[in-house]
């Protein structure tokens, strides 16, 4: 490889060195001083800068032997002025859950990936994955070798289920209504095959939140979103309310009048919620997590459908399941999961989301196949149009067809 | 390159364990905590039944990092957290501490190195975003640089917390939006505005039912073109996603004339208060002006401004619109609002005003 120690010249990208925000440039220069790579996507970088365009092309497929994904393929269309950069592979780590690590496991990596890659990283990908950003096909085998005796392995990408991911979840959360951080590890593990190899229509998501402030946006892009709620009432220590009220907090107008509910009242004393009416929004709880917590009898909703607008539209998941309990080994989600897997993989067409077939079908007849029934918690509001596909009708005795 | 065979090749062994990686006082503490406070902005105190308390101090970072830095980041895990660290869902890197005496040191030397403390509570957070001219084939424009000088606007809001609520800003640099830019307080979305180009080795590396059958409005049928097979673009139907270019390399979309940023807000993904929300265009144009986009970061700002001198505590941006109507919306911060914001896609009439609900 060469090694040249010519500085680029980048005076486009040095104006993004200024400023107090930490920079994504000066983490380039500082690699491009010693790897090539690096050198060569700074230049090429500088290049989009002054064109304002990309200059990467499509990738064709490249992976490690056995899986189909974990590496984006990605090539330069200027190999011959930026020839370290001609192939710039990234790579997909699954992170573990919740993103927790220690030095000595990062500093594995790192050293790893300064000696095979540009040095470069995304911490993180959106998706959840620790991405090492660029380098050649070459460098694959040995990198995967060496990541996978320290114990890590690819993520997904392609059609395949994409690498979980979860929120901080009673790792580090008092609102946390199930055990995130396990949920994830257990269907990581579970579904090794199907996430390492495309089988499936088109990319699949979980992501777990263990409260309704669904901290890892799972409403918004998840195939299925799994976020934590309980069943009984909020807990309140009355005197810890008090002593938000006594510490400058409005309860009437910050707490109850904020409540979409309307189901809590407050008498300078006592905070009283009905709790029948809550609709667990979280407000009240995140407002004052001294003296409220969610109730005890703990699970899941399971929303299902979310996708960004490529191809018909933007979706948010919706609900499938209002409320599961979510202990391992999680069977009833598994059986759930498997039964879903199994609908789209016969009904999906190529390049179709779940959220999409769904649309496609109907969620009535999706529920149908899934032996689901209908619940009013699956809806904003029932139809309001009057097609209705009556499945059934009486015929008069004897009548002619 | 140095040979590996002598180390084995394993497969499917999936990630590491999590608790392994769990500081002694969260592997102790595991699902018992009680309550947390924000003791100030970027530092966490997490409080246990036990009595326990873990403190976490939260540190800006441009996502894009090298393994210098990291290597920086797990010394500082070592000097102050007994080695234990995590990221956020934002791309922060969190440092967790079981003694408080440490904090202010440890806040001492992430500043010393360059990176901020802070993106806590009603606060601007990191903004997740995606690849751009970094590492993808199909943006719209680049992604680490408009963050860069956004976040360098809005760097004070990083480090305080005096906004009405939390607000979150997100980018995404095509319509793929790989991030969940889609429900984001203010959402920063690469557009391309020209239809794709259709170069004349189509033919040659494209299969031409695949390419066609890739349009979602069916803008793209098969042609023929001084007797080469190739195809044509329906240029009213074609609504600019890419998608066409992801499965045929021949039809570029990337075009530096047209291609730039819209801007959306008033979305969210939390159910706090009001239910989720997808963000609604504000701005459908702003130009690719780079190295430091000073229209959208001017942009971004006065939404910003608008929205935290005029919304009452807790209201999100979609919440505080909600409130005050968009017309008032469009008036206080003087975007102008057009056609384009009308939406003429699938379902568009659910979008359309049938009251006589809207201030004048
Ligand atoms: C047809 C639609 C889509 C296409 C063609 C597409 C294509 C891509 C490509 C090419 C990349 C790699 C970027 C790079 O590193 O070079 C990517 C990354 C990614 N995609 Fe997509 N994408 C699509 C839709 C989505 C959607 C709907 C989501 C999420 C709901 C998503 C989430 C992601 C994430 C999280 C990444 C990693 C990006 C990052 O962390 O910067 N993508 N996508
Ligand atoms: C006071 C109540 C809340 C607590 C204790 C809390 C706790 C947390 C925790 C522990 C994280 C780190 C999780 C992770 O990155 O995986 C986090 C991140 C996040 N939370 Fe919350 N959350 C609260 C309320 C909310 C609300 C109401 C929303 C949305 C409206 C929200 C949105 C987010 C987002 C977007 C992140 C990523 C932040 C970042 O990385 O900088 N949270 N929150
Ligand atoms: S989603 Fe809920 S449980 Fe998970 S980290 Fe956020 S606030 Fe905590
Ligand atoms: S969680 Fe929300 S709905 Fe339930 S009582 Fe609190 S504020 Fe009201
Ligand atoms: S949003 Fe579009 S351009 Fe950006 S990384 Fe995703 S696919 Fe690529
Ligand atoms: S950009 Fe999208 S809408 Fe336009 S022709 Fe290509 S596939 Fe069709």
């Amino acid at each position: 490889m060469a090694n040249e120690t010519k500085k680029t010249s980048t005076p486009l990208l040095d104006e993004l060195e200024k400023g107090k925000w930490p920079s994504f440039v000066k983490e380039i220069k500082k690699m491009a001083d010693k790897n090539p790579r690096a050198k060569d996507l700074l230049g090429q970088l500088e290049q989009s800068y002054k064109d304002k365009v990309t200059h990467w092309k499509h990738g064709g497929l490249v992976g490690v032997r056995g899986y189909g994904g974990g590496v984006i393929g990605r090539y330069s269309d200027s190999p011959d002025k930026f020839p370290n950069v001609a192939h710039f592979h990234t790579i997909r780590i699954n992170q573990p859950s919740g993103w927790f690590y220690t030095s000595k496991a990062l500093r594995e990596i790192c050293d790893v990936w300064e000696q095979h890659g540009s040095g470069l990283t995304n911490m993180h990908g959106s998706t959840g994955d620790l991405v090492l950003l660029g380098t050649s096909t070459d460098n694959l085998e040995p990198i995967f070798t060496k990541l996978t005796n320290k114990g890590w392995d690819l993520g997904g990408s392609g059609s395949v289920l994409r690498t979980p991911s979860c929120c901080a979840g009673p790792a580090r959360c008092e609102f946390a209504c199930y055990d995130t951080l396990n949920l994830t590890y257990d269907l990581t593990q579970a579904y090794q095959d199907v996430l390492h190899r495309p089988q499936f229509p088109y990319k699949w998501k979980f992501k777990m939140s263990g409260c309704p402030n669904d901290c890892v946006a799972s409403v918004a892009r998840a195939d299925m979103s799994i976020i934590g709620i309980w069943k009984d009432d909020i807990q309140v220590d009355q005197e810890a309310v008090r002593a938000y009220a006594k510490s400058g907090v409005d309860v009437q107008s910050e707490i109850c009048d904020l409540c979409p509910t309307k189901c809590m009242s407050w008498d300078g004393k006592d905070l009283k919620i009905v709790n029948k009416w809550c609709n667990k929004c979280m407000h009240c709880i995140n407002a004052m997590p001294k003296a409220l917590r969610p109730g005890k009898e703990r699970g899941a909703a399971i929303l299902i459908g979310a996708k960004a607008p490529i191809l018909q539209g933007a979706q948010m998941s919706s609900v499938l399941v209002p409320f599961m309990k979510m202990e391992p080994p999680y069977k009833e989600l598994k059986d759930l999961v498997e039964k879903i897997w199994d609908f789209w993989g016969e009904y999906g067409k190529n390049r179709e989301r779940i959220g999409e077939l769904i649309q496609r079908v109907g969620m009535g007849q999706f529920l149908e196949a899934l032996e689901i029934e209908p619940k009013p918690q699956m809806v904003a509001n029932p139809r309001t149009n009057p097609f209705i596909f009556y499945e059934e009708y009486f015929e008069e005795e004897g009548e002619q067809k | 390159m140095e040979s590996v065979q002598a180390e084995q090749r394993r497969t499917d062994i999936g990630p590491p364990k999590y608790d392994q990686f769990l500081h002694p006082v969260i592997k102790k503490n595991y699902g018992k905590w009680k309550y947390h406070e924000i003791v100030k902005p970027g530092v966490l105190v997490h409080v246990s039944d036990t009595g326990d308390k873990i403190y976490t101090v939260r540190m800006g970072s441009p996502r894009l990092i090298n393994v210098d830095t990291i290597r920086m980041v797990c010394d500082l895990a070592d000097k102050y957290c007994e080695g234990y660290l995590r990221f956020t869902s934002r791309h922060n890197v969190e440092f967790l501490l079981a003694d408080q005496s440490k904090i202010d040191p440890l806040i001492n030397e992430i500043e010393a190195n360059g990176y901020p403390v802070g993106g806590t509570g009603k606060s601007i957070t990191n903004i997740v975003h995606t690849q751009g001219w970094v590492h993808c084939h199909t943006p719209a424009t680049d992604a680490s640089g408009i963050v860069k000088a956004v976040m360098d606007e809005l760097y004070d809001y990083f480090k305080t917390m005096k906004l009405p609520a939390k607000l979150r800003i997100a980018l995404a640099c095509c319509l793929n939006m790989c991030g969940a830019v889609h429900c984001s307080d203010i959402a920063i979305l690469g557009v391309h505005r020209r239809p794709p180009k259709i170069l004349p080795n189509l033919n040659k590396i494209c299969e031409i039912p695949t390419t066609v059958a890739a349009c979602p409005t069916g803008a793209i049928a098969p042609a023929v073109v001084d007797g080469v097979q190739t195809v044509e673009v329906n240029e009213e139907k074609c609504m600019f996603c890419g998608n066409c270019y992801t499965m045929c390399p021949a039809m570029p979309l990337a075009n530096s004339l047209n291609d730039g940023v819209s801007i959306w807000v008033g979305g969210k993904v939390s159910n706090a208060r009001h239910a989720p929300m997808f963000s609604k265009l504000a701005i459908p144009y702003l130009p690719n002006n780079p190295p430091r986009w000073p229209e959208v970061v001017n942009a971004v700002k006065n939404i910003v401004e608008v929205y935290a001198k005029d919304a009452k505590k807790y209201e999100r941006v979609g919440e505080w619109i909600e409130r005050i109507g968009w017309p008032r919306f469009f008036s206080m911060t003087g975007i102008e609002f057009t056609k384009y914001h009308i939406d003429d896609y699938r379902f568009a009439a659910t979008t359309f005003n049938t009251s006589t609900h809207f201030t004048l």
